[in-house]
């Protein structure tokens, strides 16, 4: 909706890390070795519109994508026909590629992927017996981490149907963006865990080590969970333990199996942020983690950076002339405009411009009807606007580098791609292109 | 709105816990170091949490991290203090369990064995009542003389999406734990949160999407009978211009404004001219804050439908620094003393 005014960050302004490489938007996403791409970062820098946009615009180049979205702005989701929540892929019309490109969308969720895999993994009654229990439904329902576990899930799913040559995954709105990575491992482990086996039967645990502290240690410590918890709550832990037992250690292999495939060469991750603070920082940690992790990074997108066309005039310039209009002062005046400020001549400057502008005056005429005095106070208070308006955007722009030559110290290696920034939010296919154009904006795909 | 609004600052009776959410991005984080810095007026003190271990106080303060303990992180105006504390659910948990149980060693085989782990970050709901819950005691907490330790405690709480769940977690785990020293936890917790003692103020941008959170946020609030507060509209941005002049600027004058740069000690206003050539970029900028500044009406008129009280923030263009926040701080002293 808003691409006719997303123009300003264009030629002129350029990109502004200079230490920083571009990232190849076009070249990874035609690469058919590139099989999933995952879009993390902190909440509120838009991950959602970014895998969005990856996907309209690797459809339209040819691939045979499907986007895994974890919480779409409901108006986006509705473009893209995914508004009922019902776990599968849809194909989304109005995206027709080259070549047999298909765009399909899909929104998590996660209680029924959970009740799929408990489904999937015990016979009817088994199954029944675990989605009945009070503490299944409360921990499928969702607290921190389920959501995680359920997309990197849902992620093995998609990749294991290989009916997609490209996966675009959003990540959960966690509260660090490192919990996308580290969540499902801390379920997988306790859903196999230790303590798990210790809730069923502390005895055989103990026993076969031949550890009797360590059972009366057990002991004590149901004992104690009893007390802390409330003798019902122990009791459905241990029930929903006892109807999961078959699936023990599917958990924590599941996990480690999804681990590995965010590992594996067709993989790419991109870290998407915005030139503030607090985004880049999380970025900063996750580009970290990805390293030690040994999971790779394609690089950074920066969403909602602003520019200017303007950039040759400083914010301090723009703010010391527009006092000079507002106080209709005396200035440095261009020889060829002297007689503009001797308000007797105001009259003869409008029809000046009639003769020279035309039908552009003219216009002005029509407006203006009022005296001749304040036509010029007019035209220099908008002036002065358009100049304070300049040394805000110049501001933003200041701060917004700082911010960034921040990131650019730390991991001057990250290739990174950006996006001016818009007025409005993005909910349609045609927004979704304009933002994918602006992605893949400056690298040619060839190159 | 005028009463209500003068006593939010000034009167004893204000709520004396207060949740700051918002989604993502919106600056919540900032607005509650506002809130505690505005509150701490007057030789008063205030305690500001974080529960999400991201270390955000901190680095607004220009801190160190914090370690899981009240700290004095600054000095209102007018003496008052502002002590910072990074609630952290596992140690919630062991001095839980000291506190009641006096577990010493077993607490740490708990920890070996998983359990802790499994309690804080596993069990539904248990990790937000350790998490209110400390936040809680530090509001009900006297010192010996039986004053209230805090005047104000304000928590820098879950994003808006989690907001409701996070707080009334509790009663989630009071239906599942229907007995048992968790469930009164969660029992007495609740009954601060649900409490007038209690207001949920949510943080929002003048965009759609986060106006849309923050009138789902106040549905979802009021649905779990948690008190909700106010909305507070952060990075306001300034409107040097109306639309109307705009649209004629951009359409109709730009000879005109040519001229006025040039005026200005911009260069000349011929064609090619250094001023002429400020026009186009400049009328683009102008074009672009007109549909910001439409847009950002229709979300005002989506908010006053919301029928809420409001105080507003303006975007700093420096950035937000410690000086930033003290200037929030006043601002929102002024809004509600204004009122």
């Amino acid at each position: 909706m808003t691409e006719a005014t997303t123009g300003t960050k264009s030629g002129s302004g350029g990109p502004r890390m200079d230490a920083a490489p571009r990232l190849p938007v076009d070249r990874l996403l035609d690469d058919p070795g590139t099989r999933i791409i995952v879009c993390c970062g902190a909440g509120g820098v838009g991950k959602t519109t970014t895998a969005a946009a990856l996907g309209v615009r690797a459809a339209e180049r040819g691939r045979k994508v499907v986007v895994l979205t974890i919480d779409p702005a409901r108006r986006l989701a509705q473009s893209m026909g995914i508004d009922s929540l019902d776990n599968t892929p849809r194909r989304v019309k109005g995206v027709d590629g080259a070549d047999g490109g298909e765009l399909h969308a899909m929104m998590l969720d996660m209680k029924r992927t959970f009740d799929e895999i408990v489904e999937g993994h015990a016979d009817a009654e088994r199954a029944g017996a675990i989605l009945a229990n009070p503490f299944y439904q409360s921990l499928s329902a969702g607290f921190a981490g389920t959501q995680e576990y359920m997309a990197m899930e849902k992620l093995g799913q998609l990749r294991a149907r290989d009916d997609w040559d490209l996966i675009v995954v959003d990540t959960p709105p966690s509260r660090s963006a490192l919990d996308f990575l580290d969540a499902p491992k801390r379920l997988g482990s306790f859903l196999d865990g230790k303590f798990i086996r210790v809730l069923m039967a502390p005895a055989k645990v103990g026993g076969r080590a031949g550890m009797k502290f360590l059972n009366v240690g057990m002991s004590l410590m149901t004992g104690t969970l009893s007390k802390l918890m409330g003798a019902s709550l122990l009791k459905d832990v241990q029930t929903f333990v006892a109807a999961m037992d078959t699936m023990f250690g599917g958990f924590r292999t599941r996990a480690d199996a999804t681990f590995r495939l965010l590992q594996a060469p067709g993989t790419a991750f991109l870290v998407v942020a915005a030139p503030e603070p607090d985004a880049l920082r999380e970025a900063a940690y996750f580009v970290e983690r990805l390293a030690a992790e040994d999971m790779p990074l394609a690089g950074l997108v920066l969403n909602r950076v602003h520019g200017s066309g303007a950039e040759q005039l400083s914010a301090e310039r723009a703010l010391a002339a527009a006092e000079n209009l507002e106080e209709g002062g005396i200035v440095d005046q261009e020889p060829g405009n002297a007689g503009l400020r001797d308000p007797a001549a105001e009259a003869d400057a409008a029809d000046g411009g009639a003769r020279d502008g035309g039908a552009e005056a003219d216009a002005d005429t029509d407006v203006h009807v009022d005296g001749d005095a304040d036509v010029d106070a007019d035209v220099d208070e908008i002036t002065a606007g358009l100049l304070r308006l300049h040394a805000e955007r110049m501001q933003v722009i200041a701060r917004e580098q700082r911010t960034r030559d921040r990131f650019t110290s730390l991991h001057p290696e990250v290739a990174v791609a950006e996006v001016a920034a818009l007025p409005g939010d993005v909910h349609d296919l045609a927004g979704l292109r304009a933002i994918g154009e602006r992605l893949a904006a400056g690298v040619p795909a060839g190159a | 709105m005028r009463g209500r609004g003068g006593e939010w600052l000034g009167s004893e009776a204000v709520s004396r816990l207060q949740v700051v959410s918002g989604k993502g991005g919106t600056g919540k984080t900032t607005v509650a170091a506002a809130l505690a810095l505005a509150l701490a007026r007057e030789g008063r003190r205030t305690l500001l949490v974080e529960v999400e271990g991201r270390q955000g106080i901190a680095q607004l303060f220009g801190a160190e991290a914090l370690p899981y303990e009240e700290r004095k992180i600054a000095v209102a105006s007018g003496g008052g203090e502002v002590f910072a504390l990074a609630i952290d659910a596992e140690r919630a948990l062991l001095d839980y369990l000291q506190m009641f149980y006096k577990l010493g060693s077993a607490g740490r085989a708990l920890k070996k064995l998983g359990a802790i782990d499994f309690a804080t970050t596993i069990a539904p709901g248990l990790r937000d009542v350790l998490l209110t819950g400390k936040a809680c005691e530090a509001v009900r907490r006297k010192d010996k003389a039986g004053r209230y330790v805090y005047d104000h405690v304000i928590m820098d709480a879950p994003p808006t999406g989690r907001i409701t769940r996070f707080l009334n977690v509790n009663d989630e785990v009071a239906g599942l734990a229907r007995f048992g020293p968790i469930h009164n936890q969660a029992q007495a917790v609740m009954k601060v949160l649900k409490s007038p003692e209690t207001a949920v103020h949510l943080v929002t941008l003048l965009e759609e999407m986060p106006v849309q959170e923050t009138a789902d946020g106040i549905a979802e609030l009021r649905e779990a009978g948690l008190p909700v507060g106010r909305v507070v509209v952060n990075m306001v941005r300034p409107h040097h211009l109306d639309e109307a002049t705009l649209r004629a600027a951009a359409d109709e004058r730009r000879a005109e404004v040519a001229r006025a740069l040039s005026r200005a000690g911009l260069g000349g206003a011929r064609r090619g001219g250094l001023a002429e050539r400020l026009v186009d970029p400049l009328l683009a900028q102008a074009a672009e804050h007109a549909s910001r500044v439409e847009l950002e009406r229709a979300q005002r008129t989506v908010l006053e439908q919301l029928d809420m009280e409001t105080y507003e923030l303006p975007l700093l263009g420096a950035g937000m620094d410690l000086a930033g926040l003290y200037e929030l701080a006043s601002e929102l002293r002024k809004q509600a003393g204004e009122e």
